[in-house]
Parts: structure tokens; C-alpha cells; sequence
């Protein structure tokens, strides 16, 4: 709560988070014929401003719940709520980077951070969010860059910069910083952090990463094994910026990888 | 390059006359044995008489001295000269071969007449036909260029709207793609006798048939372009507040150009097969044409005067073609400069 004090102040009153309610979300595939279930009865209530991790097994079926917070799929069962309006389809107030930056090759840096503007019809008006953006993460000089001439944690920078320059109201993050090496990903923890505490929009992270989690969230959710349950609901009330060394938090750095079955290699 | 520099910075401050005769006979040898393959060019021209009777053959032989003259100097003084001075270095070994190659033709042909007449005509009775024959020549051209040109527009706006349509709606995928499975392995030139006799005019019949040619396989690269788009692109956008239109226009059409360009290239080769054919038998105008009026004639200086010319124009336009590629996709290249 420390946190949202803190961001109530530094957030702009059009950038600030929503809430979201997933609401016993219950998913499933067909995979030739036969139903994989992957989401179980999964209900989270994010307030607005808030940093949630979710942590759970590979493949258990976080990217899942992450599409239907986009309104890329339609849940099997259960509704997702932003600000109590029901999310039935894609928004640029929800915007999601990926573990992939999926940058469009054919465009330069600055072509894809102008993306959304550009597709939402407002571009025109707006160039100078696309500047903006770009200074955020520092890529300013490589504005008029290809994304094969980027390195992987500029890649992802350009990625953030196109989320963010739609101003979202809520921010997912899906292992955006697994792919990277361990002294970028600091770098880029870090980055994330001040970025949502001056923007003030809720931010939903998916990683594999126990101790990012914590760095990082003021709440991390532990899901189950597929088909994913939420297993465990922690609050961690910390300051920022945190240190990895804290007591507090290897303590439950601990107790979440107990609850992720790694208990005995810890 | 980098071992020459290498050599030069290491023999600094030693007596170098040597290197520097090595690095002179490097850089301007072979533009010399170029002037010196062309000298040999014009003196066979000039030196013996002809065995036919041919009307060009003082002017080539002075054309060769000043073709000699110009990859004398232009290689020894490319120093002085710039990036023309460069090119003309470059493309020196060329000259060497090319000299080399039209003594032995002239030598050949018009002196000793090796090569049986009328069928391999000395060089001078090709720039005959150029010189003489330059009207009807150019008239020939301009009809198949622009035969060429619309069929080909239509065919490859025709074909990637068909493209684009097909991997974008699964509807039009329905009915398109068994009829496309069906006739396009046809070769175009097939539908020739139908095409002629259906069609008002030949030189729509033969339009239809280029647009054909070229239409099927643009047509199936730039569906295939457009299904292969992966689906993240796709996601990103929509999160990104896109709207369908821009998931095609901007997303899928950009994403499915590399593809489109490959069946561009291919369409372009099967059409000039058509262009020629259509040509031959049905228009009456055109380079496939003229080959066939001089055949009618054994005038075959004429024939490989019009081979020459078409070959340009078919390596020109595919030329053309990839230089709107290289420009369209610049992002493809590693060597962009920004
Ligand atoms: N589009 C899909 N079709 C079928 N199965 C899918 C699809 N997307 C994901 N799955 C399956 O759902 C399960 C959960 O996937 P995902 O949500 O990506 O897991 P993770 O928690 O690692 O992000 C996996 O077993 C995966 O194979
Ligand atoms: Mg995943």
C-alpha cells in the first residue's frame, strides 16, 4: 500500500490504472477433439495501480489467462471485468507485451512505437506521444533503427515503448524480460518499476522468475499446476526499490518455491 | 582490399618502387589488355578485307580505337576520375573478354568466313541493322513494351488482389483456389488458339494471355505471403486498437510483400515466354514479330539485332523489378544506413 500512496501522486490523472475482476474464468481447448481444460475456476480482483505477479509451473496456463485480460480470446466460462465495463474484445487501454518483442520488421523503431495511434486513427495529432515514448526508454537516437538492427533488450525496450505510448490503463507483461541476459533484465526491472510508479497504470506480470516477482510486485499470485487454480494470494509490502539481499523477501522467495514444489532444492 | 593495405602500411619508409610498379600493373593491367583486346578488334576489322559486302565496317574499327582509347585512359587515370573511373576498373576483365571475343567474331565471319554465312553475321551487319533498320526496330520495341507492360500491370494487380483475398477470407478461399488449382499450371500460351479466335482483337487476346502468365503465380506467392503471417503480429496489433482493414493493409500486405516480389519475378519470366509466342503468331507488331518477318527473310544480322535488344529489355525490366524491391524492403537488407 506503500506504493499506491506513492503513485497516487506521481500519476497523471489520464494515465492512471484501472481495476480489473477475473471472475471464476474457467478456459479450455480442443485439441483434436479431446478438451484440455487450462484455466479452473480462477478469480483475481486487481485494484487499480496495482503490481501483480503471477507465478506458476510452464505451461500451466498464465498466457492464457493474460489473452482473455486482453480480449484476445473469449473465456469458456467466468467474466473479466475493467472497471466494471466486461471485456469482450481487444482495447488499447489493455495493452500486452510479449516474451517476443514482435516488433514489425518492416518498420523503423519509431514506426512501430506509432503503432497504436497509428491504428486507433490519432497519429497525426499526436506524434509527439510517439517522441515521448521513445525518450522514456531511451532509444531516442534510434528512431529511424530497423528492429534487425536492435539488440534483444532493445527490442523489447521498442516493445514497452509501444505499450506505453497508448497511456494504458492496465499493462500486461507476459515474461516480457525472459529472454534477456541477467544484467539487462536487472536493468530493465528496474526501468519497469519507475515507469509504473510515474505512469500509475495496474500491471499484470507473468514470469518464471520467483525473485523477480518480488523485486518487482507489491502481490504475487501462485497458480496450481494445468489446469491453473490460483494456489496462493502474497502480499508483499516492501518499498521500493527493493534489494534482492532483503530478509523479508527471501523469506518468501522460500515459501513461494515451496508452494511451486522446489522446496527440497532450496 | 584490407590485405593491400595491410602490405602498403607495412613497406612504408622502405624503398617501394617495386610494390608501387606491382600495385600500378594491378589496378591498370588489365585495362591496358582491354585496349589492347579492342586495338585488335579494330585492326581486324580494318586490316583485311571484307568477304561480304558490308557498309559499317570502317566505322566499327574506328569505334573500336576509341573504345580502346577510353579503357586505356579510364582505367590509368580511374584515380582522377571517380566512381566512373571505379565502375570502368571493374568492369575492365569484361572488356578484355568482350574484345577478345568480337576479333575472333569478326575474324570469323567477315574475314575469313570460318562461321558458315548467312548465319552467323559479322558484327558490323548487326550495327547495320541498327543504323538502317532503326525505325521499324523502335516501333517493334514500343509495341512490346506496352503490350508487355499492360498485360503484366493487369495480371499483377489482378493476381495480388486475388492473393491477398484468398489468404485473408476463407470464403473467397473456397471458390477461388480450386480454380486456381485447376487452370493456373496451365501454361498461359496453351489458351493461344482459343484466345485469338475469342477475343475482339489479338493484342487483347495476347494482354489476357500476359495477364494470365503473370496472375497465377503472384496470385499463389502472395496468398501463400499472406497465410503465413504469423498470428502474433496479428495480436499485437489488435491490442493495439487495429481495426480489420489495417490488420490487412498494414499488417498483412507489408508482412506478405517479401513473398509477392518472388512471384513478381517469376510472373515477369513467364509472361516475356507468352509475350514472344503471342507475338509470333497472332500481333502482328513487336520484337517476337520482327524475329519471325526476318526469319521470313533469312535476314538473320536482323534476328540477332532483335535478340539483343529483347534480351536487354527482359534483363532490364528484371533489373527494375529488383530495384523496387530493394527499395520496398530495405528493412529485409543487413546494410541499411540511417
Ligand atoms: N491456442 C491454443 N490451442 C491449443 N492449446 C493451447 C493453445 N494455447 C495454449 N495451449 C495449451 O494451453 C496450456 C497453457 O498454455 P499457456 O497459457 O501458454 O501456459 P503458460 O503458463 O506457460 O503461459 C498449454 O498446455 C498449451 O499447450
Ligand atoms: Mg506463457
Amino acid at each position: 500500500m506503500v506504493a499506491a500512496t506513492a503513485l497516487a501522486e506521481a500519476a497523471t490523472p489520464s494515465a492512471a490504472g484501472a481495476a480489473l475482476d477475473i471472475e471464476q474464468v474457467s478456459h479450455a481447448f480442443d485439441i483434436d477433439g479431446t478438451e484440455l481444460p487450462v484455466l479452473s475456476d480462477v478469480s483475481i480482483s486487481v485494484e487499480p495501480g496495482e503490481f501483480v505477479a503471477l507465478l506458476g509451473p510452464s505451461g500451466c496456463g498464465k498466457s492464457t489467462l493474460l489473452r482473455l485480460v486482453a480480449g484476445l480470446d473469449r473465456p469458456k466460462a467466468g467474466s473479466l471485468r475493467e472497471d466494471e465495463a466486461r471485456i469482450t474484445r481487444p482495447h488499447p487501454s489493455r495493452v500486452v507485451v510479449f516474451q517476443d518483442p514482435t516488433l514489425f520488421p518492416w518498420r523503423s523503431v519509431w514506426d512501430n512505437v506509432a503503432l497504436g495511434l497509428e491504428a486507433q486513427g490519432i497519429l497525426k495529432s499526436q506524434r509527439q506521444r510517439v517522441d515521448d515514448a521513445l525518450d522514456l526508454v531511451g532509444l531516442a537516437s534510434f528512431r529511424n533503427a530497423y528492429p534487425h538492427q536492435l539488440s534483444g533488450g532493445m527490442a523489447q525496450r521498442v516493445a514497452l515503448a509501444r505499450a506505453l505510448v497508448n497511456d494504458p490503463k492496465i499493462l500486461i507483461l507476459d515474461e516480457p524480460l525472459g529472454k534477456l541476459d541477467s544484467l539487462t533484465r536487472i536493468t530493465m526491472q528496474a526501468e519497469i518499476v519507475s515507469l509504473w510508479q510515474r505512469k500509475g497504470f495496474t500491471t499484470l506480470l507473468v514470469t518464471h522468475d520467483a525473485e523477480e516477482a518480488l523485486v518487482l510486485a507489491n502481490r504475487v499470485i501462485v497458480f496450481s499446476d494445468r489446469p491453473a487454480r490460483v494456489k496462493a494470494d502474497i502480499r508483499v509490502d516492501r518499498p521500493y526499490p527493493r534489494h534482492r539481499g532483503d530478509p523479508y523477501l527471501a523469506d518468501l522467495r522460500r515459501q513461494i518455491l515451496g508452494l511451486l514444489g522446489l522446496d527440497a532444492t532450496w | 582490399m584490407s590485405t593491400y593495405s595491410l602490405s602498403d602500411g607495412l613497406a612504408s619508409g622502405a624503398p617501394r618502387s617495386a610494390p608501387v610498379f606491382a600495385g600500378w600493373l594491378r589496378d591498370s593491367g588489365v585495362g591496358v589488355l582491354a585496349s589492347v583486346t579492342w586495338i585488335a578488334f579494330g585492326l581486324s576489322c580494318l586490316w583485311w578485307e571484307d568477304v561480304g559486302d558490308w557498309s559499317r565496317t570502317h566505322s566499327l574499327g574506328i569505334a573500336a580505337f576509341i573504345i580502346a582509347a577510353v579503357a586505356l585512359f579510364g582505367t590509368v587515370g580511374a584515380d582522377y576520375l571517380g566512381s566512373a573511373g571505379k565502375a570502368l576498373r571493374q568492369r575492365a576483365p569484361w572488356l578484355v573478354a568482350l574484345g577478345a571475343f568480337l576479333t575472333v567474331w569478326e575474324v570469323a565471319t567477315a574475314k575469313f568466313a570460318w562461321l558458315p554465312l548467312p548465319f552467323f553475321p559479322p558484327p558490323q551487319s548487326i550495327i547495320e541493322v541498327y543504323t538502317d533498320d532503326l525505325p521499324k526496330l523502335l516501333d517493334s520495341v514500343f509495341a512490346s513494351v506496352k503490350l508487355q507492360l499492360g498485360g503484366y500491370l493487369i495480371g499483377a494487380t489482378v493476381g495480388f488482389l486475388t492473393g491477398v483475398s484468398i489468404g485473408w477470407s476463407r470464403a473467397v478461399g473456397y471458390w477461388v483456389h480450386p480454380v486456381l488449382r485447376f487452370i493456373g499450371p496451365l501454361p498461359a500460351t496453351a489458351w493461344l488458339p482459343i484466345a485469338f479466335f475469342t477475343f475482339p482483337s489479338s493484342w487483347s487476346a495476347s494482354t489476357f494471355l500476359i495477364a494470365l502468365a503473370t496472375g497465377f503465380p503472384v496470385t499463389v506467392l502472395t496468398w501463400s505471403g499472406v497465410a503465413s503471417v504469423s498470428n502474433a503480429y496479428y495480436d499485437v496489433a489488435r491490442t493495439l486498437g487495429a481495426k480489420p482493414s489495417f490488420l490487412v493493409l498494414k499488417v498483412a500486405i507489408p508482412a506478405a510483400l517479401p513473398h509477392v516480389f518472388v512471384g513478381l519475378f517469376m510472373g515477369l519470366g513467364s509472361s516475356f515466354a507468352v509475350l514472344v509466342v503471342a507475338e509470333m503468331i497472332g500481333v502482328k507488331a513487336g520484337l517476337g514479330w520482327y524475329l519471325q518477318w526476318a526469319q521470313g527473310w533469312a535476314a538473320y544480322a536482323n534476328m540477332y539485332a532483335a535478340l539483343i535488344v529483347m534480351s536487354l529489355l527482359c534483363s532490364g525490366a528484371i533489373t527494375l523489378l529488383f530495384a523496387i524491391r530493394d527499395r520496398l524492403l530495405v528493412w529485409q537488407k543487413g546494410t541499411v544506413k540511417w
